[in-house]
């Protein structure tokens, strides 16, 4: 009975010390979630005008990018999974890498050959583990991603995408990120960034309202070629800093859930502590009083 | 007189500078352009410079950027860049010292894609640090 006692203490302890871990890890994520959005916002006023321009030249022009025309049949697609770096965030990069091989699946499904591209040390590990073929990786910016970590990406994703396919080049390109919905909602995500649909027409022209005349210096041509990369290099980074805002939310989260299980454990091992203690000395008084009618039975 | 131009400066990650302005005057790549109000719709590239807002209290305000795109439309004008600095962020010694740090890497040939915006930027923070220093002079 002492022995069993003395366990139930030290797992009380262990679970205790378990407790103020996940309870710092869920403070500071929560001080992070704060941040991680405010970094979401501000990267907005540059998609937004960004996105307004391009569809202003697709809407006023007629020129023509590769990044835009789709190819009829694609043969290969590259797919950038965006996950964590660090674990202990929940189901968060488990459910990208789960659908991101429900798109794998699917292109294979439509014969296309699929090249990975991941960004988070989570991911890397699933798919190193499975052997399956890396062709880039990043890591140690899944929490706060700068525009310069996309750009290095989306400059990997253009050339790659402007190669010819026969040269080992890709017709599209995927996304698998987390998008941020609210505290409690992240969603795993897919957005197909290559070829780009431009979304055309700002807003639709009253009848009788004049076309704006648009003039592009040097010209439409140039003032494109120079404004999809960018495009691409921002619609990477909107992404890593949407999965960013989620995994510091999924973290968060799954800390609280650890802390309020770890305090129900606490609980119920401190019952059993005490009813443990209370037993044992329940049973010395016993044998106190059984020795004490002993000794006066045998005066 | 008419209605002052809506001016947006915004960088990838940030909005630098938002207000009413007069005139803006930025370098496209075919040269200096002076934006007024009313000008007709426009689309334009940008080369690393420094570029004038002057606004609708008569004041000044420099802010070097690393190229990018300048958009005009129905009295809105909007700057868009990867890399900016407003003139009130940037020290002469600061930015000489980036200048010259890329310089450096620029000449042992290690300059990566990110390193050749950010040395656009430092290029364009030394013509900031000049223009700032002409209108003091006046």
């Amino acid at each position: 009975m002492a022995s069993s006692l003395r366990e139930i203490r030290e797992r009380r302890r262990s679970v205790q010390a378990t407790k103020k871990i996940t309870r710092a890890m869920e403070l500071i994520a929560s001080s992070r979630i704060v941040k991680a959005q405010a970094a979401a916002n501000a990267a907005v006023p540059y998609t937004r005008e960004l996105t307004r321009a391009l569809s202003a030249v697709a809407t006023y022009s007629d020129a023509e990018h590769p990044l835009t025309t789709s190819v009829d049949n694609p043969t290969r697609a590259a797919v950038l999974v965006i996950t964590s770096d660090r674990g202990l965030a929940g189901a968060y990069s488990a459910s990208a890498i789960k659908t991101a091989e429900q798109l794998i699946t699917r292109l294979r499904e439509r014969g296309v050959e699929v090249e990975l591209y991941l960004a988070g040390r989570k991911g890397i590990g699933y798919f190193t583990f499975r052997k399956r073929a890396i062709a880039q990786a990043w890591d140690g910016f899944s929490e706060s991603p700068s525009y310069a970590n996309a750009r290095e990406i989306a400059d990997a994703l253009l050339a790659k995408f402007l190669q010819p396919t026969e040269e080992g080049g890709v017709d599209e390109l995927h996304i698998v990120g987390t998008r941020f919905k609210s505290m409690l909602v992240q969603q795993p995500s897919v957005l197909r960034l290559l070829p780009i649909e431009i979304v055309q027409g700002v807003h639709a022209l009253e009848p009788g309202e004049i076309v704006p005349h648009y003039t592009f210096e040097p010209d439409p041509q140039t003032v494109l070629d120079q404004l999809l990369p960018l495009y691409v290099a921002n619609r990477v980074h909107f992404m890593l800093l949407q999965s960013a805002a989620s995994e510091v939310a999924s973290r968060q989260r799954a800390m609280k859930a650890a802390t309020d299980n770890a305090q129900q454990l606490i609980e119920g091992l401190t019952r059993d502590e005490n009813q443990a203690r209370q037993a044992q000395i329940t049973q010395e008084i016993s044998e106190i009083v059984g020795g004490a009618d002993a000794l006066n039975q045998s005066a | 007189m008419a209605d002052p131009l809506q001016v947006e400066v915004v960088a990838a990650d940030r909005l630098v500078w938002e207000g009413e302005a007069t005139n803006v005057i930025v370098r496209t790549t075919e040269g200096d352009i002076g934006i007024l109000p009313r000008h007709e719709a426009l689309l334009a590239g940008l080369v690393p410079s420094a570029c004038e807002i002057v606004t609708t209290d008569g004041s000044r305000q420099v802010v070097a950027i690393d190229g990018g795109f300048l958009a005009v439309n129905e009295n809105r004008v909007s700057i868009m860049t990867q890399f900016a600095s407003l003139s009130e962020e940037v020290t002469p010694e600061q930015a000489q010292r980036e200048l010259d740090r890329f310089e450096r890497l620029k000449e042992a040939g290690e300059m990566t894609e990110d390193d050749l915006h950010r040395y656009h930027l430092a290029t364009a923070q030394m013509k900031l640090i000049a223009k700032e220093n002409g209108i003091r002079a006046h």
